[in-house]
């Protein structure tokens, strides 16, 4: 999920862009793969999230089956959602993440994958096939592709300079001595996970006084709160800009290596957060306009072949539910616990929902009145 | 009919990239999420929220303009007396960082005003007090100062250089001092730069989110944040393009009080 291409700009510039595809949308669409160019074993329209790949993986895809595949990448779920809904370009195989997976089933967007084609789902841990039932109550829709957990990320010394204990909970984000030390996390839903979990509440919660008291929380947390960031969290922590940071464990591999390199002087520890956390669970699924079913089917089952996972695991370096590229790793990356925690030290984690358009809405203007304020 | 043909790039142009987003625009912003019609989107201005980002927007971006203002014309002035040779150099000089990317020059400020930036570890060294620069409202102002200060001084300098030698000589001759020249001479018959100097700097810094991201840490909520949220963020487009509307309305207004200063209409938009 969050390894976002951090150019603004580029956001900017596909928000435009998604404008203009958005005009000529509704009864035809627009991708010409239907005539014409048709040769071989056909076509294959990709969109996954930007760096979220190993791009050898498509060439490699290319040669074995003879399909031209089209990938594009999007930075949100955001982003991505309202391109499929309007049907502008008909993408066959997408990879959102939890809680839009469910969005696009809710409103009838996905088809069901038929898992006869898919031969290799018996890759996938069982354990993840059951996560997935959050937000895919019959594994029908979704394949799983990367998970992780949101923790917190702290500088040993800069705590220890500030008098601070490591942080072993959320609430220790409200600790008036960390004023100015603290990198949040930029999205509605990442921070009011914090403030509710500090609160004991669920992270899909849809009770206003509930989310009333995580907004007020927020604002309480406001002064003591650097900047909020999202994928600069990993860079400004390893510059030591902040003593703690809300972080996505997949960053976790990156910043180890880099801490080992570079010799800060410092070292920086991930936790996971007493009152639990998100647990995220990013998945494949095939949309309901997609012209190449079976190709798309093809392409999931490539990506659950355990040496492909494993290829993807280090690129992207985000945990792999699929356990035969699990079972491929050296021992020392099996045990460790930052990138693949142990399930049960979970049980208090959930999965992202989908809330629906008014909580959707709630949410946003809440999350507006936490920054403006 | 030669001249018709070669007027239809530009045609195409037009309608596909004003006219058609205008319209989708217009139409987002005045309905709801169904389609139907409404004004709900526009009149949101006024939430708390909303109006405060609105009020924050304006005031920051008022003031980098009078800003880049008050540095561009000494500028300017001195540029114009410079001989030819050496004001193009100084000119390129000026422009050169504007060959490297908008972003990239952005986020170089990020790295200067950091808490371990570059301007605290020169201060540091020199055993001063550590300054907390970054993600404050002056952080804000310093970037768009710095990105849009060029966009000031060449209309500024333009116009400068089109002022007859003869006319400031007539000023000085007739006993005029320096502040007398400079108030009834250079100004007014500098106006139409100044004017399209200001357009050109409180446009984008009245509807900019990059700057106020990157320097202000998303702490401080512009405007062009609270649309940028609606678009990626909260996948709300008729909110967005309500807003956008509104924020179109400021600047058309803002535009109109500006033409009217403007006699000669060299400088503004209408």
């Amino acid at each position: 999920m969050k390894k976002r291409v951090s150019a603004l700009s580029l956001a900017a510039l596909t928000a435009a862009s998604a404008l203009l595809a958005g005009c000529g949308s509704g009864q035809e669409a627009a991708s010409s793969n239907a005539g014409g160019a048709s040769k071989g074993a056909g076509e294959l329209y990709v969109y996954n999230w930007g760096e979220y790949i190993d791009e050898s993986v498509i060439d490699q895809f290319e040669e074995e089956t003879g399909i031209t595949v089209h990938y594009d990448m999007f930075e949100t779920n955001e982003e991505m959602y309202p391109i499929i809904e309007a049907g502008a370009v008909n993408y066959d195989v997408v990879c959102p993440s939890d809680y839009m997976i469910q969005k696009m089933r809710e409103n009838d967007l996905l088809a069901e994958i038929n898992f006869d084609n898919v031969p290799n789902i018996d890759q996938i841990d069982p354990a993840y096939m059951e996560m997935a039932q959050a937000f895919d109550p019959e594994n029908k829709y979704a394949v799983p592709y990367c998970w992780g957990t949101v923790g917190i990320l702290y500088n040993t010394q800069r705590l220890e300079e500030l008098g601070v204990e490591p942080p072993t909970k959320w609430a220790d984000l409200w600790d008036e001595r960390l004023k100015d030390e603290i990198l949040m996390q930029d999205s509605v839903r990442d921070a009011f996970m914090v403030a509710l979990k500090k609160d004991g509440y669920s992270m899909n919660s849809t009770d206003e006084a509930e989310l009333q008291q995580a907004k007020q929380d927020l604002i309480d947390q406001k002064p003591l709160v650097q900047a909020y960031v999202i994928d600069q969290v990993r860079d400004k922590m390893i510059g030591g800009e902040a003593a703690v940071g809300v972080i996505y464990s997949g960053e976790m591999l990156y910043i180890q290596d880099e801490v080992a390199n570079l010799d800060l002087g410092y070292s920086l520890e991930y936790v996971l957060p007493e009152e639990g956390t998100n647990l995220w669970l990013d998945g494949w699924v095939i949309p309901k306009n997609a012209k190449n079913k079976e190709n798309a089917e093809k392409w999931i089952d490539f990506l659950c072949r355990p040496e492909i996972a494993l290829a993807n695991f280090e690129y992207i370096t985000y945990p792999t539910p699929n356990k035969g590229a699990f079972e491929l790793l050296d021992p020392e990356m099996q045990n460790n616990k930052v990138v693949f925690p142990d399930l049960d030290s979970l049980k208090n984690s959930e999965v992202f929902e989908y809330l629906g358009e008014d909580a959707d809405i709630l949410y946003n203007e809440l999350w507006k009145e936490v920054k403006s304020n | 009919m030669n001249r018709k043909l070669l007027a239809g790039p530009y045609l195409i142009w037009m309608i596909g990239f004003v006219l058609i987003p205008l319209a989708l625009i217009f139409y987002y912003g005045l309905t709801d999420r169904s389609g139907a019609f409404t004004l709900a989107n526009i009149v949101s201005i006024a939430t708390e929220e909303h109006a405060k980002a609105m009020w924050l927007s304006l005031g920051l971006s008022f003031v980098s303009t009078l800003i880049c203002l008050l540095l561009a014309y000494p500028l300017a002035m001195i540029l114009r007396s410079r001989g030819m040779g050496r004001t193009s150099f100084i000119v390129f000089i000026f422009v050169l960082p504007m060959w490297m990317n908008f972003l990239l020059r952005t986020m170089a400020w990020q790295t200067l005003l950091e808490k371990n930036g570059v301007i605290n570890g020169i201060l540091s060294a020199l055993h001063l007090p550590v300054q907390s620069l970054i993600n404050t409202p002056g952080a804000i102002i310093l970037g768009m100062v710095y990105n849009f200060l060029p966009f000031m001084v060449l209309p500024v300098y333009n116009v400068l250089c089109k002022i007859d030698d003869n006319t400031i000589n007539a000023a000085r001759d007739l006993g005029a001092n320096f502040w007398q020249t400079l108030f009834r001479i250079w100004l007014p018959l500098s106006l139409p730069g100044i004017i399209s100097g200001i357009t050109m700097v409180f446009i984008p810094a009245l509807t900019t989110f990059v700057i106020s991201n990157l320097l202000g840490g998303s702490k401080i909520l512009l405007i062009g944040n609270v649309i940028e949220q609606e678009f990626n963020k909260s996948g709300n487009w008729n909110l967005g393009s309500g807003l956008s509307l509104v924020l179109m309305a400021f600047i058309i207004i803002s535009m109109a009080i500006l033409a009217k200063y403007d006699k000669t209409g060299e400088g503004s938009m209408f």
